[in-house]
């Protein structure tokens, strides 16, 4: 039996071992850092103080926040609106189409997120395609100011983010009980109640799951933000990459970083429990 | 639903997600400077690019570490979701906890973090560090791809080849990996990817000293638009493109 638990130790040590020295360690340090005050030498004094947290609350930070939380909220939103009927239509579609769409989803889903951005910027600029055939058609006559605003980093974010709502939609409406809708018809349910009281809680988890991929990082993509809003439109990314690099301002960085984490926590929490309560609702 | 309708609505998101991208192709080919105008095809642009010697050495700096963490990702999470798979260890909860956690972390903590860590201990910024970012980034997926293969198979497989006189090395050598190959060529394809692709973690923990290719082309493209980097671009998706369906054959085999 020794070599048996030599090879368990070797793989689960590795894993643990590196997990905690990079990711548990880290994080940990981050709050940490969180709870010091800054130094202009050093990063950080060894001083503990609530300071960077009630910083975070003055007006002029908050604002950041609150406009940041707007954007990535709307996002959100909109690509849950687009991607539901669409992850609906895909799981509905025939059988031998199905891998085909479905490889067509994956495929952004692994480009670049970078280059996509681009992709939206050179679309939309002055000079862009959009702008030089509406101008050849003759439907405007000066170009339009679409890049460098709020509109055009919700694009970005939606464009960039919407296989990442398609995916976990598609797998739990793929998995997706028919009987339980067609009882739900036989039992005198409408259109419109067969969707609130069946198809939406059901596919709960779906819609947990794909916004936490998508809120999160509609809040942290700095480079959406600094190729399509210009210094219009500032994502909360944006706020703490400043605090690392430009202010050098770490402890108030981290803080920053720590509310990120707190919602991460949250939203696996909320995800957590709507998974439960579909499975005992199908027990 | 109407088939008209679904297909129309397919159709267009189809259309968003790739028309822009295929704008931003045909831009490279293009020989006019500026976008307004076809100015004929021509592959200039690219010809520029291998003319910069700036921009091939971060290639071949994006493509060592992408490969280098892809490998060190792979083996440490090919063993984790062995271990996951196949045994009832302390701490299993807190591994797919922790795994759980560090996928769904948003990228910018995680580059903080690590920044935090690598400053803490003054290990300089440049190979090592980016390595071991993308490392703990790509494991996850590595765990999460590898052990849903694996959970696919008869745990008593490997039990059989014990029984049958094989040690655990021999069992994971002979059994698990022929079985679960395709799962842990398609982590390591993911996490070369990821690698690849990553902006907001490299930003944080790489310094002047080791330059990767999307931070060249984060600097290149704040300003504006630029011909030679609609060629680069088309480079880089066509790459992914080609790394992401060999991924997707490995994934859908059928034993």
């Amino acid at each position: 039996m020794k070599e048996r638990s030599a090879f368990r130790n070797i793989a689960v040590g590795l894993v643990v071992i590196w997990l905690t020295l990079f990711a548990l360690i880290p994080n940990l340090m981050v709050a940490v850092v969180s709870l010091l005050q800054r130094d202009e030498r050093h990063f950080i004094a060894p001083t503990l103080s609530l300071e960077s947290y009630a910083r975070l609350l003055d007006p002029l930070y908050l604002n950041v926040f609150t406009d940041s939380l707007g954007l990535a909220l709307l996002a959100t939103l909109l690509c849950l609106l687009i991607a539901y009927p669409f992850a609906f239509i895909l799981a509905q579609a025939p059988r031998r189409w199905r891998p085909l769409l479905l490889i067509l989803v994956v495929i952004p889903f692994w480009t670049n997120s970078l280059i996509r951005a681009y992709a939206i910027k050179a679309l939309i600029t002055t000079g862009g395609v959009i702008n030089s055939t509406l101008l050849h058609l003759g439907l405007i006559e000066l170009p339009l100011e679409l890049l460098y605003t709020q509109g055009a980093v919700v694009l970005g974010l939606v464009y960039v983010l919407l296989p990442f709502m398609v995916l976990p939609l598609y797998a739990t409406i793929e998995k997706l009980d028919w009987r339980l809708i067609e009882a739900a018809a036989d039992l005198g349910a409408g259109r419109s109640q067969r969707f609130l009281r069946v198809v939406l809680p059901l596919t709960a988890p779906g819609i947990v799951a794909g916004s936490l991929l998508v809120f999160l990082p509609a809040l942290c993509l700095f480079y959406v933000s600094d190729l399509l809003g210009g210094a219009r439109a500032l994502l909360y990314g944006n706020f703490i990459k400043n605090q690392f690099l430009d202010a050098r301002d770490w402890p108030f960085g981290a803080a920053a970083s720590m509310l990120l984490t707190l919602a991460m926590l949250l939203l696996l929490a909320l995800y957590r429990a709507s998974a439960r309560a579909v499975r005992q609702e199908a027990l | 639903m109407n088939p008209w309708l679904r297909g129309g609505y397919l159709t267009a998101i189809y259309g968003f997600l790739y028309l822009p991208v295929a704008v931003l192709i045909a831009q490279s080919f293009n020989a006019s400077k500026y976008g307004l105008t076809w100015g004929g095809f021509s592959f200039k642009w690219y010809a520029k690019l291998l003319d910069s010697a700036m921009l091939m050495e971060a290639a071949a700096n994006s493509l060592l570490v992408a490969a280098t963490s892809a490998t060190f990702a792979t083996i440490i999470g090919t063993l984790a979701a062995l271990a996951l798979f196949r045994y009832r260890f302390r701490g299993r909860s807190l591994v797919q906890g922790l795994v759980f956690v560090v996928m769904m972390q948003a990228d910018i903590v995680m580059g903080i973090a690590l920044l935090v860590l690598f400053v803490a201990i003054q290990l300089p910024l440049g190979f090592t560090t980016l390595l071991i970012a993308h490392t703990t980034v790509a494991l996850p997926f590595v765990v999460v791809t590898v052990h849903a293969r694996l959970a696919g198979f008869d745990p008593h497989l490997v039990e059989a080849a014990r029984d049958l006189g094989c040690d655990e090395w021999q069992g994971f050598r002979r059994v698990v990996l022929p079985l679960a190959w395709p799962a842990v060529a398609a982590g390591w394809l993911l996490a070369f990817t990821l690698s690849l692709d990553d902006v907001i973690i490299a930003f944080f923990v790489t310094g002047p000293s080791f330059e990767v290719l999307p931070l060249k082309i984060y600097s290149m493209v704040r300003l504006g638009v630029k011909p030679e980097v609609n060629a680069l671009s088309t480079v880089i998706v066509l790459f992914s493109l080609v790394l992401v369906l060999l991924a997707q054959w490995l994934l859908r085999r059928k034993e």
